[in-house]
């Protein structure tokens, strides 16, 4: 292996991918609780099945995406990567009306009834989200004694978002906007990244 | 002179200050899922509290001398609300435990109803039984469950409540999805044709605008009493008129007299003016920051 594979604003789109990815997560985090909420209440037990999923998704997705990158790794397929996690939060807007209230009948036990709709709701997209930021790392790795500043500088970036998300939706957001906006929202915003990554990929070619 | 000078500032800090005072004894506080229960003692009255500044955030008083006597006064508009507004009602749910002044009073006053609680904390429970008095019967029973839970399924089962009671806030944190226009919907079918809906809720800040369309838009027009405490009476068969309500108020005024309750005095506090932004946004299940709004 010799150089970057990723030269000029390429490497800053690869940056803002993995803040944006971090922001998102957190975002649709959040506003999962506020979705849960009305069949199966906000106890403890909900935030708690909410998080496992979360956590469980990404955890499977950074594995995911360390293999991915094994095979022609290229901003290009990082931002498909953004694009597929934004797409599969879609069916999150039909899904959270009667569905849920129907999954809250069939699983009478809130604490399983709630994990098993943060499982139907989240599961995939937050997989796929996992998968950014190693993928991104071997996007801006450049030289093997560089690669842990790398992974360190990644692991920032993509965790301060996630911090920035979670303040920015619970502090302000929900006040001033639906929960169906906001998700709207930040699906587009994904989108507009993906298409940028995609666009900057293809500029250098 | 100077000690003393400084000795006279904290006493007045003390007596003027929200914190515990001298005399405030703590004896009991536990740990939950959700919060710390603390039972506090002071003058004669013991209180249940969710934070340690019990001053501001009592949830349920009693007076250790008569436990019966209602040490707060929302308790009062809140029983106002259940008796004065139809007949007697025979199946009462009640959203909050609390310290269950309020199902215990109604277990007595209306002793062939069948009264249902929910409290989602069993702490909250536990100490309500050993620190204030509550019994449950078969009669009256706690289910322990989240109130939106719990509202869904008893529409599921085709129950009905003559008198439903949500009386599930604090001072600082409330479930706001028990606040959404929803949630009210979903109560409002759960009532009977003659059924009354009574929420203890907010009188300050810039909630109190909010939760007034949102009840609004569910009931039309409501009774709205404000004292320190805000509760508010709906019906969605229609209001009862002042006389009805007066003379339902006499009727139980012996009854009440033995909870320290005069009926008649909460009368004036019935009101139907709309002291509030109509424009104000509706709160529902896309857009509920109920806490946010209340800071």
């Amino acid at each position: 292996m010799s150089g970057r594979l990723l030269q000029g604003p390429a490497v800053a789109v690869c940056y803002v991918v993995a803040f944006w990815s971090g922001f998102f997560v957190m975002g649709v985090e959040l506003l999962g609780g506020r979705i849960l909420a009305p069949n199966f209440g906000s106890s403890i037990y909900v935030w708690g099945a909410l998080i496992t999923v979360f956590m469980l998704a990404l955890s499977l997705g950074y594995l995911a995406g360390g293999r991915y990158s094994l095979h022609a790794p290229s901003l290009k397929r990082l931002g498909g990567l953004l694009g597929v996690a934004a797409l599969t939060t879609l069916p999150v807007l039909p899904l959270s009306g009667l569905p849920l209230e129907e999954l809250s009948i069939r699983i009478t036990d809130p604490r399983y009834g709630s994990l098993a709709a943060a499982v139907l709701l989240f599961f995939i997209p937050t997989f796929f989200s996992g998968m950014v930021s190693p993928y991104c790392v071997r996007l801006l790795v450049d030289a093997e004694e560089s690669s842990g500043r790398r992974a360190g500088q990644l692991y920032f970036v993509s965790t301060f978002g996630s911090a920035a998300g979670t303040l920015l939706t619970s502090f302000f957001l929900v006040k001033w906007f639906e929960v169906n906006t906001l998700l709207i929202a930040t699906i587009i915003v994904s989108l507009a990244l993906s298409v940028l990554s995609l666009l900057v990929a293809g500029r250098r070619a | 002179m100077k000690r003393f000078a400084g000795l006279l500032f904290l006493v007045i800090l003390s007596t003027a200050g929200s914190g515990a005072s001298p005399n405030q004894q703590m004896i009991h506080s536990e740990k939950s899922l959700y919060r710390e229960v603390l039972v506090y003692e002071e003058d004669g009255e013991r209180c249940m509290c969710f934070t340690r500044q019990c001053r501001i955030g009592r949830q349920s008083c009693i007076y250790l001398e008569n436990p019966k006597r209602f040490a707060l006064n929302y308790t009062r508009m809140m029983l106002a609300g259940t008796l004065f507004t139809g007949a007697p009602p025979r199946r009462v749910l009640i959203v909050g435990l609390g310290g269950g002044s309020l199902p215990t009073a109604l277990r007595e006053i209306l002793p062939k109803a069948q009264i249902d609680v929910v409290e989602i904390d069993p702490a909250v429970t536990r100490v309500a039984r050993k620190y204030f008095n509550f019994r449950e019967d078969p009669q009256m029973k706690v289910i322990e469950l989240d109130g939106r839970v719990y509202v869904k399924r008893a529409i599921r089962s085709g129950e009905k409540y003559d008198v439903i009671l949500l009386d599930a806030f604090d001072h600082e944190y409330i479930p706001e999805h028990l606040l959404t226009r929803e949630f009210l919907t979903e109560v409002k079918s759960l009532l009977t044709p003659q059924g009354v809906v009574v929420g203890n809720t907010f009188s300050s800040s810039r909630l109190y605008d909010h939760e007034s369309t949102t009840y609004a838009a569910v009931f039309g027009t409501f009774y709205n009493l404000k004292a320190a405490n805000r509760v508010i009476i709906a019906r969605p068969a229609g209001l009862p008129d002042a006389a009805s309500i007066r003379a339902r108020a006499e009727e139980y005024a012996p009854v009440l007299r033995g909870f320290g309750m005069e009926a008649l005095d909460v009368l004036p506090l019935f009101s139907t003016a709309a002291d509030w932004d109509p424009k104000a946004r509706v709160l529902t299940d896309q857009y509920s920051p109920a806490n946010l709004l209340n800071q």
